[in-house]
């Protein structure tokens, strides 16, 4: 038998695979292919105080092994999320985290509060990285103050898990892990999405409606793990890693590279069991190599 | 029926003509409750370019043969991989996605219009509208009479209307130009697939007359069962996934 557990923050993880935000819905949606009870955990959708219809049509674009998404934080606002999902969604034995996003930071603040309350949410995941939004969202994670402003506002509001979200789209994103840990993250999630865009030549025009969108799948992963491996250089919270993990393979790089856990996100939308296959794959690997601990592997980079 | 992803065996992939095949998979314990209009989401191997999988409507189903079966334009690099598949190779696919179309009340008359491969899921819903009407016309509109397909199939299941836009076969015009719109009232129902301007030009008309219309969506996507919200289209409810409120939706529900 080989361990799996892992540990972020407060919150025990029977695995440490994850769904990202944005791709698996509120679990629910997945009940037909998987057992969701098998997840180390998953990230509700992008949660707003108000109700917001997202971007238009067109909202995604096909990319050399990945996808541009600009869908615009589509979600019926957090008292929808606590009356009409919560209940339903409740009783699944696996860690839910809410992803949580706003336009200020009071918005973030009172969205956390009314969080904190429910029993089976053991933490959130503040989004301060989503490129698709105008005002919000990615600009409170590009500047060390601003990330720092509003990860403070949140902390005093909220007690359980905070994990905070970082955005790619910056110079140095280490710079900013430390100023979200300083100001009181239990654990960073990294990366959201780069910052792209598609055009279609015939057309002359951009192929999404906002013209620019966020960027997913492996194509990304290189860059992911680049940046895994920087921020857990810089500070001592577990890191959850995310960008382009498609296989088992992907994510035991992730652990190796300094994440404790690992979302799975763009390759959800291909293989919606993949989630499986790779909490599996990981149990082959730790007995191939004679793993017992999967904490052996976290960091466990050899240079 | 549940939603599953399974590796179906392709039996037969007979082209029809250059841009069409229809592709022939085996379904394993087929499971019969596959509704008219729902879709399956195939995997597009082999490429780099080819990351997503792609969606299709399913166009007939075959319980006792335990088949599932799709027509497919080559259009691009998705669908070129696809309809290159050989006999005896395996695909992964996702389905049945969706919801499908309404079945009409009993010796109803209804229209359905296709245009292009939009042309698809019409034959699934004829077959499964002749047990409740005898009085089934199909309106298949194409640009020319070489793209045309299955027209021995849809004659069999209902009285067969052509328009091709260089007027080689039916008559010329756009599907709308039909001369059948001349007494469109006398339809209890509209059922369409095809380009979206086709579809609102049909929704236009059945609106105007006050006839019950469905039309089947297909806006890009990446999942197909309502996790990424990319596919989705406005409705008088704000927007909408396509692919789990749809891709059939009433053109009452929908901004058009």
């Amino acid at each position: 038998m080989v361990d799996l557990a892992v540990k972020i923050d407060k919150l025990n993880l029977k695995n440490p695979v994850m769904t990202a935000s944005g791709t698996c819905g509120f679990g629910e949606e997945f009940s037909d292919f998987i057992d969701l009870n098998r997840l180390g955990g998953f990230i509700v959708k992008g949660t707003t105080l108000n109700p917001r219809q997202g971007n238009p049509y067109p909202r995604m674009a096909e990319t050399a092994s990945g996808m541009l998404n600009a869908v615009g934080l589509q979600n019926g606002g957090v008292e929808h999320f606590i009356h009409d999902i919560y209940p339903r969604i409740c009783d699944y034995k696996t860690n839910i985290l809410v992803n949580v996003s706003g336009s200020t930071v009071e918005d973030y603040v009172r969205v956390a509060e009314k969080l904190n309350d429910l029993e089976h949410i053991p933490g959130i995941e503040l989004n301060i990285s989503c490129p698709n939004v105008k005002e919000g969202g990615m600009a409170f994670g590009t500047s060390c103050t601003s990330a720092e402003t509003v990860v403070n506002a949140v902390r005093k509001a909220y007690n359980k898990t905070l994990v905070v979200k970082l955005s790619p789209n910056v110079t140095d994103i280490t710079e900013i892990a430390r100023a979200v840990e300083a100001a009181g993250a239990d654990s960073v999630s990294l990366i959201n999405t780069l910052l792209g865009m598609a055009i279609n030549a015939e057309k002359r025009r951009p192929v999404l409606s906002t013209v620019t969108g966020g960027l997913s799948g492996p194509c990304v992963k290189a860059i992911a793990l680049r940046m895994v491996w920087q921020v857990s250089k810089a500070v001592k919270i577990p890191i959850i890693g995310l960008g382009g993990i498609m296989n088992a393979s992907d994510a035991i790089e992730f652990l190796l590279a300094g994440a404790t856990a690992i979302q799975v996100g763009t390759a959800n939308f291909i293989d919606p069991q993949i989630t499986i296959k790779i909490i599996d794959g990981i149990e082959d690997y730790m007995i191939r190599h004679n793993i017992k601990d999967i904490r052996e592997l976290i960091g466990g980079l050899q240079m | 029926m549940r939603k599953t992803i399974k590796d179906l065996v392709l039996l037969r992939n007979i082209r029809l003509n250059p841009d069409n095949h229809l592709l022939i998979f085996k379904v394993p314990g087929f499971d019969s409750d596959i509704k008219p209009g729902q879709f399956a989401n195939i995997e597009a191997k082999y490429s780099t370019s080819t990351f997503l999988r792609r969606p299709f409507s399913i166009h007939n189903i075959d319980p006792e043969n335990e088949t599932i079966h799709f027509l497919i334009k080559r259009v691009g690099e998705g669908t070129r991989h696809i309809t290159d598949l050989k006999e005896g190779e395996s695909v992964s696919v996702v389905f049945p996605l969706g919801h499908g179309f309404t079945l009409p009340e009993r010796d109803e008359k209804v229209l359905l219009i296709g245009g292009g491969c939009g042309v698809a899921p019409l034959m699934m819903l004829a077959r499964a509208i002749r047990p409740y009407s005898e009085d089934i016309h199909i309106l298949l509109g194409a640009r020319s009479a070489k793209d045309l397909v299955e027209l021995d199939e849809y004659s069999q299941m209902g009285e067969l209307h052509i328009t091709t836009e260089d007027g080689t076969a039916g008559e010329k015009g756009f599907v709308t130009q039909h001369s059948i719109f001349k007494n469109v009232s006398e339809f209890n129902r509209i059922y369409t697939c095809g380009p979206e301007p086709m579809m609102k030009a049909v929704a236009g008309i059945a609106m105007k007359n006050n006839i019950w219309c469905e039309v089947s969506l297909e806006n890009m996507m990446a999942c197909g069962f309502g996790v990424c919200l990319c596919c989705v289209t406005e409705t008088k409810e704000g927007n909408k996934s396509v692919c789990t409120h749809g891709p059939v939706f009433n053109v009452n529900d929908l901004k058009w």
